[in-house]
């Protein structure tokens, strides 16, 4: 049963801008199960020690604030950070604070860029904390930017792994700190250019979409629950990085294309405001991708 | 006198912090307020109505179902096909929203409250075969208990046979809502974020092999329902039984309904749904019909110019006044004719139980027999985890028949028109109460969009006559045994299910305007 030596991995998991989405997502993780990610040794010798997380940790108040502060002080660049959500930065970022200290509200900014410059490495997990994303829709009330632009323009320099997705899928997440543990961090060359894992946001929508045959025969959707491409209801698979049409979503229940939806391109840096509107065709002037994929095709 | 700041409230939706006054060991003063603000009705200004349903999602990952459902009712209504929706479209909406409050429900009990209640570590003493209990005794053996230390510490009641039962049962719980997103995702997609919901209907189709994957997906859940969640839910209110006089609150409840039954009736106020609209007070337990032009927001002590209070959401206007004195919250405090009311499963609950649906008076009447208590008993901390049960409990038993109702190879959905300007209201109980959305629709675009969420109700601040919120006023009075571990306290907030991303996505700082709406 329990074996001699196990390594504990430290982790830190701090919601910022966020609606909680990607916490939930992964809890729909199903091999391994969320049980198995906070109980078990996840891989083999090594145990995930989720020190903080606001959605499933027993503990409230001052206490936990002292195992954030105590996990990072003790573990000194050897703790994950994973981040979810933008991170609020207009105003001295006092529209998303947490805890507070001598009566006053601490913003969540400097605790990130804190746990950042001690931590091993750091994982932006969800669209909000990669890119900014919902939060940071036009015209941004909050000031909120994605953790890499935030901890650059802070000059904090960690290895930082972007899982983008709006929520991003259980197994991007869960595949990649199975990586992490099994082989270490991510070499340059296994991100793309926007730090995503290639392995899962290699590859586009539209060259891997079961309706794929349609776009090329010219059968195009007119109204949703109609066979045929959904070009023409709106969507962005075409300038969409993702494998969604592999493994699909929701232990391979279903996913948006399947369910008669566009695609909305939520894995992407633009979302939402670049893939906007969400239920119109693709136009080439708002999106440079667009003009590229099509001179592909012209060939 | 000493105060009690919890900040952050954890295993709730959001960034919340609460704030008590004790004296003599009570609760005399309680503060409720939300630390994060995004502003996702400013981003939606300007931006195509159809995006409404995906944006607002965003509101809240734990809930976002109910927000789809929410914003297509009031895209439906602008769009004037309120009364249009094909009944494949509104059955499957029905069955999105169900599967949705199920796995939800099942989640707050097991994984955001039950560890107010549950020592996990008695598991330590487990000698028996169970593969998954075996694992969490490896893990509390290994001597690294995060996430589940550090807690509170002292009033655990149940037995270690009790405590363990309930481990497993919490570990069964993590695959059970799991599994309830994942019949959630037949039709509606993706879970969290549906991308089924829309204006006009649904995106998917209705084919049989659906139905039979949903149904027995159901099954499963209706046995763990039956068989393990409410009976959970009674052995932990049979060990803290107390609990059924903790927390009583402003005594008045508000729902909205949810589950359209009918499709052809265009007021979200009239139309027939299985969990009934309508107020009720503790006083009588009458039902009194819904009357939304009654609904106002306050904000004598939210940081915004008191000229802006008293208003109707389609009149709302958001005047920030960061430092004003006397307030202490970004969220506004809603009102219902002047008066306080309390949203959730409680109310929808007891709104139907008034209404005098035979199935819910028998459910509730069973459940008030066993623990030989009177309806007033429902108004407290145990009242609100039972009726949650229950309501769960009712769903999962009434959405087969809704399956049978699908007409696969008829359409969904129906088409529309974005008209040039119109206004919208879209009305539905979401997991965690009334929910409101209201759109103004100008130039085919969003000029304006405002939603009354259930925790603004809940968990806003006091309002301009100083009557404390529906949480402060379940905290106030109550007896705190041990001011370092307060059980008391986030007992009764857990109870009402805070969604804090839900309720100060509408609030603004400094000098910021939001959620505006134009008197036309």
């Amino acid at each position: 049963m329990a074996q001699a030596k196990v390594q504990e991995i430290p982790v830190l998991w701090l919601q910022a801008g966020t609606c909680t989405g990607c916490s939930v997502s992964i809890l729909n993780t199903l091999s391994p199960t969320i049980k198995n990610v906070l109980i078990d040794e996840v891989v083999p010798g090594k145990h995930i020690a989720l020190k903080y997380q606001a959605t499933v940790m027993a503990g409230q108040g001052e206490p936990v604030l002292e195992v954030l502060e105590d996990t990072s002080h003790k573990n000194k660049g050897g703790y994950v950070l994973v981040i979810e959500g933008a991170v609020p930065t207009r105003d001295n970022g006092m529209y998303g604070t947490l805890g507070e200290k001598g009566g006053k509200a601490l913003p969540m900014a400097p605790r990130i860029e804190a746990l950042a410059k001690d931590s091993l490495a750091i994982i932006a997990l969800g669209t909000c904390a990669t890119f900014g994303g919902i939060a940071a829709g036009k015209p941004n009330p909050g000031g909120y930017v994605g953790a890499d632009a935030f901890l650059q323009s802070r000059g904090v320099n960690k290895p930082l792994i972007n899982i983008a997705g709006c929520p991003p899928h259980p197994d991007w997440f869960v595949g990649t700190v199975a990586a992490i543990l099994l082989k270490g961090l991510p070499k340059p060359e296994e991100l793309d250019e926007f730090k995503r894992p290639k392995a899962f946001y290699g590859r586009l929508i539209h060259e891997n979409c079961p309706r794929r045959a349609y776009f090329d025969e010219g059968k195009f959707a007119r109204k949703f629950g109609e066979p045929g491409c959904l070009n023409e209801l709106g969507c962005k698979g075409p300038v969409t990085y993702a494998d969604c049409w592999l493994r699909l979503w929701n232990s391979g229940t279903n996913w948006c294309i399947g369910a008669g939806s566009p695609c909305i391109g939520c894995c992407e840096p633009g979302f939402p405001d670049l893939l906007a509107p969400m239920y119109q065709k693709l136009v080439d002037t708002n999106l440079p991708m667009v003009g590229k994929l099509q001179k592909k095709e012209a060939k | 006198m000493s105060k009690i700041i919890i900040d952050p409230m954890t295993r709730i939706e959001g960034h919340l912090k609460i704030e008590v006054t004790v004296e003599n060991g009570v609760v005399k003063d309680a503060d409720s307020s939300g630390m994060m603000f995004r502003g996702i009705e400013l981003i939606l200004q300007g931006r195509d109505p159809r995006d409404a349903q995906q944006h607002c999602q965003r509101i809240c990952g734990v809930c976002p179902t109910s927000h789809s459902i929410a914003a297509t009712l009031n895209l439906d209504s602008a769009f004037g096909i309120a009364d249009k929706i094909p009944d494949n479209g509104r059955i499957i909406r029905n069955l999105i929203l169900g599967a949705a409050h199920i796995s939800d429900h099942i989640l707050h009990f097991y994984h955001l409250a039950a560890l107010d209640y549950v020592d996990v570590t008695s598991v330590a003493g487990y000698t028996g075969n169970d593969p998954a209990l075996n694992s969490v005794k490896a893990f509390i053996q290994r001597g690294e208990l995060a996430p589940f230390v550090p807690r509170y510490e002292g009033d655990y009641r149940l037995s270690p046979q009790m405590n363990i039962e309930a481990t497993a049962h919490y570990v069964k719980a993590l695959e059970m809502r799991r599994k309830g997103q994942e019949m959630l995702t037949i039709f509606g997609g993706k879970m969290p974020h549906n991308i089924g919901v829309i204006p006009g209907g649904v995106t998917e189709t209705v084919t049989i092999d659906k139905i039979a994957s949903f149904l027995w997906r159901l099954n499963e859940l209706r046995d763990f329902i039956d068989s393990v969640y409410v009976p959970d839910v009674l052995a932990v209110a049979g060990a803290y039984a107390d609990y059924f006089e903790v927390g009583a609150g402003c005594g008045n409840l508000l729902s909205y309904g949810s589950f359209d039954l009918e499709g052809n009736v265009a007021d979200y106020t009239r139309r027939k749904r299985l969990m009934k609209q309508g107020l009720v007070s503790a006083a009588d337990l009458k039902l009194q019909p819904l009357d939304t032009d009654k609904i106002v927001e306050h904000v004598k002590h939210s940081w915004y110019e008191d000229s802006s209070s008293g208003k109707h959401p389609q009149e709302g206007m958001t005047r920030p006044a960061l430092g004003k004195k006397g307030a202490y919250s970004w969220s506004k405090a809603p009102r219902y004719d002047g008066k306080v009311y309390e949203v959730g499963p409680l109310a929808r609950v007891v709104a139907t139980y008034a209404g005098g649906d035979a199935t819910v008076k028998q459910m509730v009447d069973s459940v008030l027999a066993r623990f030989k208590a009177s309806p007033k008993a429902l108004f407290s901390v145990l009242g609100r985890h039972a009726a949650r049960a229950l309501y769960c409990k009712l769903v999962a038993d009434t959405m087969p028949s809704w399956l049978l109702q699908l007409k696969p190879g008829e359409p969904a959905y129906v088409d529309y028109e974005i008209p040039d300007e119109s206004h919208g209201m879209g009305l539905v109980d979401g997991a965690r109460g009334a929910l409101g959305h209201w759109i103004h629709v100008k130039d085919k675009k969003i000029a304006n969009y405002q939603a009354v969420v259930p925790s603004t109700w809940n968990f806003g601040p006091k309002d301009d006559k100083g009557q404390p919120s529906a949480v402060e006023q379940a905290l106030i009075g109550t007896k705190v045994k041990d001011e370092k571990n307060p059980f008391e306290i986030v007992r009764i907030v857990r109870s009402m299910d805070p969604c804090l991303a839900c309720a100060i996505h509408v609030i603004t700082p400094k000098g910021k305007e939001i959620g505006r709406f134009r008197v036309s």
